[in-house]
């Protein structure tokens, strides 16, 4: 049946493409081999003929040749069909190679795999081999991927439910996706939160179930001039350091908090120690990052600091 | 990470009748386009056997349409093995990139110039502007997605390891292991460079670890390259990037560890082999790594947010870090 089936649509899609003009259903089931005898049986089959060839993308168009026309008829326009004239350098074409591999086992591999064909039907040698030097790779595993990149390219609202960061419970939140950004090599979505009723950064990991669309296609409009890995990079970039934490690290560890100490002199208190003077702006976050350390690193100054290090370790303990 | 998946579309399955009809649509042109070429660099090309391709050529030919007088519009041979199109003008060209299909390579094709030390920008930026033009209307929603790559990787250290690959020397890294805290030295003799999840990383045979390893680039304090040529094992096996940078190994210890509502970004930083919903935000994660030693950092940091339940000695001496921390601060 397959192979009937295929059969069926490259004759259609020849007819419609050499016709240069709108053919009416009953001319099309006199020129395409492989229709039902029946009128009924024939018109069920060629709705879903062209319901595929729409989504193949082939531009299945449907209207009159003059006004007077009674009967609306089907054409496929050869310029709205072809891909037009792309010419690529060798050192280009290498490049399109290049750009399919980065999507390898990725939500859009079949996607550029794809176009490559295409590509490579218009007489351009775009071969994926192996180049010596950088070999980019993304990583699109998060499930929320494919349903949001469909909703950003077809202006469509998604709802879904989010846990955000340290919060317990689930929230379902409605959007208007505006685009997807891969940060750190995070994604995120950004947009206008329905709720909120203002600009909302989303991480696809911490989205929990599935994206469902709330509302049709063409229905989200995105602001001129907004850029959405701005709005990502402003939500994301940690708020600038305002205050000045003391420490003590032991000589040969804290490396990590080293490079970033404004200054850093021995402790007349102590014999392998060192004081080092820290930026830093959210207490918690410090906190954290300082109690890590273990015994290498002790806080002194400021005394919410020094707090909230010694909650951490107790709370190991508890 | 998470319980449930977004169902979405299942790939195209091989084989399908319109995949067929996508592969018979660029076929006619592929070859138009070069005149004449083999069945079997066809075949190649296309990933089909070359007994494949026959039936798809044998398709093409077959094509018939019956009215208003029957004809046949494709004409076609193979013979030799070469294939020759000599009539086919309503399909001689390629079908128009869909909005998936030019957007996958755009998004990529931008990716790629910005990634550090990139020296085919050049082609690179006349690639985007051809392939935007041919794209027309479906480039537009690429826009909208974008991936950005760290710079943070200082160029000077790119620019001494690219030196290195090309004249095939080692290298001496002073390279900084967050999760031990430490300022490691060692010989490596390096392979190729990836640029994975947004960072870039040197891939190479380290002489310390007897084994491939990646290095962060913007985790190396100071690099220098020997007068020594790199040797590296002909038996060393390229890191295998699809399935995320860390692996699991028959010598790895099987952690368990119980995150609270505040802890949980531990499942999304760190590859968890099983994640369990404990009700109220809570999660249970087992992880395996062959050294434990971030493990008793990370213990730390998450305090009463996070709690080590396996293996017990390792729970037992992240106490003792802990009360040896504490006792710093009485």
């Amino acid at each position: 049946m397959s192979r009937r089936k295929t059969e069926r649509l490259l004759s259609l899609v020849v007819c419609l493409l050499s016709a240069g003009r709108f053919l009416t259903a009953t001319q099309i089931r006199a020129a395409v081999p492989g229709y039902p005898d029946t009128f009924d049986a024939f018109k069920r089959m060629f709705e879903r003929d062209k319901d595929e060839l729409r989504e193949l993308g082939i531009p299945l168009e449907t209207g009159t040749n003059s006004p007077g026309d009674e009967e609306a008829g089907y054409r496929i326009s050869r310029q709205a069909y072809m891909l037009p004239e792309i010419r690529l350098e060798p050192d280009e074409a290498a490049m399109l190679g290049l750009a399919a591999r980065v999507w390898h086992r990725a939500e859009l591999e079949g996607a550029a795999a794809g176009a490559l064909l295409k590509l490579r039907a218009a007489g351009i040698d775009a071969e994926e081999t192996t180049q010596p030097g950088i070999e980019p790779r993304l990583q699109a595993d998060e499930a929320a991927f494919g349903a949001l990149w469909e909703a950003v390219r077809d202006g469509r609202p998604v709802t879904f439910a989010y846990r955000a960061a340290g919060r317990s419970s689930l929230q379902q939140r409605r959007l208007e996706p505006w685009g997807v950004v891969n940060r750190h090599g995070r994604w995120y979505v950004a947009g206008q939160d329905l709720d909120r009723a203002d600009v909302r950064v989303f991480r696809l990991s911490r989205i929990d179930g599935p994206v469902a669309f709330a509302g049709p296609p063409g229905t989200v409009t995105v602001p001129p001039g907004t850029d959405v890995r701005e709005t990502v990079r402003d939500w994301d970039t940690d708020p600038p350091a305002l205050r000045t934490a003391v420490v003590r690290i032991r000589r040969g560890t804290g490396h990590g908090l080293r490079q970033h100490a404004s200054a850093c002199r021995p402790d007349p208190a102590g014999a392998g120690w060192d004081l080092a003077e820290l930026p830093f702006s959210d207490v918690g976050w410090f906190a954290d990052h300082i109690a890590s350390f273990g015994a290498d690193v002790i806080a002194l100054d400021p005394a919410d600091l020094r707090e909230a290090v010694m909650g951490r370790l107790k709370g190991v303990l508890a | 990470m998470t319980t449930a998946a977004t169902p979405r579309e299942s790939p195209p399955r091989p084989g399908t009748a319109t995949d067929r009809l996508q592969r018979l649509l660029a076929l006619v042109p592929y070859v138009v386009s070069r005149n004449v070429v083999g069945l079997a660099d066809t075949a190649a090309a296309f990933g089909v056997t070359e007994r494949q391709l026959v039936d798809d050529l044998n398709m093409l030919w077959c094509v018939e349409l019956r009215s208003p007088d029957p004809y046949c519009p494709i004409d076609l041979s193979y013979e030799g093995g070469e294939i020759v199109v000599s009539q086919a003008e309503s399909i001689d060209r390629p079908l128009r990139l869909g909005v998936d299909e030019a957007s996958a390579l755009l998004i990529a094709l931008r990716m790629l110039a910005e990634v550090p030390g990139m020296e085919e920008r050049s082609a690179l930026s006349r690639t985007i502007a051809k392939l935007e033009t041919a794209a027309g209307a479906a480039a537009a929603a690429s826009a909208q997605v974008a991936v950005q790559v760290d710079d943070t990787a200082a160029l000077g250290v790119l620019a001494e390891m690219k030196d290195a690959l090309a004249r095939r020397r080692r290298i001496h890294l002073s390279y900084y292991v967050p999760g031990r805290d430490e300022a490691t030295e060692r010989d490596v003799d390096p392979m190729r460079l990836l640029v994975v999840e947004g960072r870039t990383y040197l891939e190479g045979w380290c002489l310390r670890a007897e084994s491939v390893r990646l290095f962060r680039l913007d985790r190396v304090i100071a690099i220098s390259v020997l007068d020594t040529a790199a040797s590296v094992p002909g038996d060393a096996q390229h890191v295998d990037t699809d399935q995320g940078l860390f692996r699991p190994s028959a010598d790895d210890v099987h952690v368990l560890l119980e995150l609270s509502a505040r802890g949980r970004w531990v499942a999304e930083y760190y590859p968890c082999e099983e994640t369990e919903e404990l009700g109220e935000g809570r999660l249970r994660v087992s992880l395996r790594t062959p050294d434990t030693r971030w493990v008793r950092r990370l213990a730390l940091r998450l305090g009463e947010d996070g709690q080590v339940i396996a293996p017990a000695a390792l729970a037992a001496q992240i106490r003792e870090d802990a009360a040896a921390a504490l006792a710093q601060y009485t």
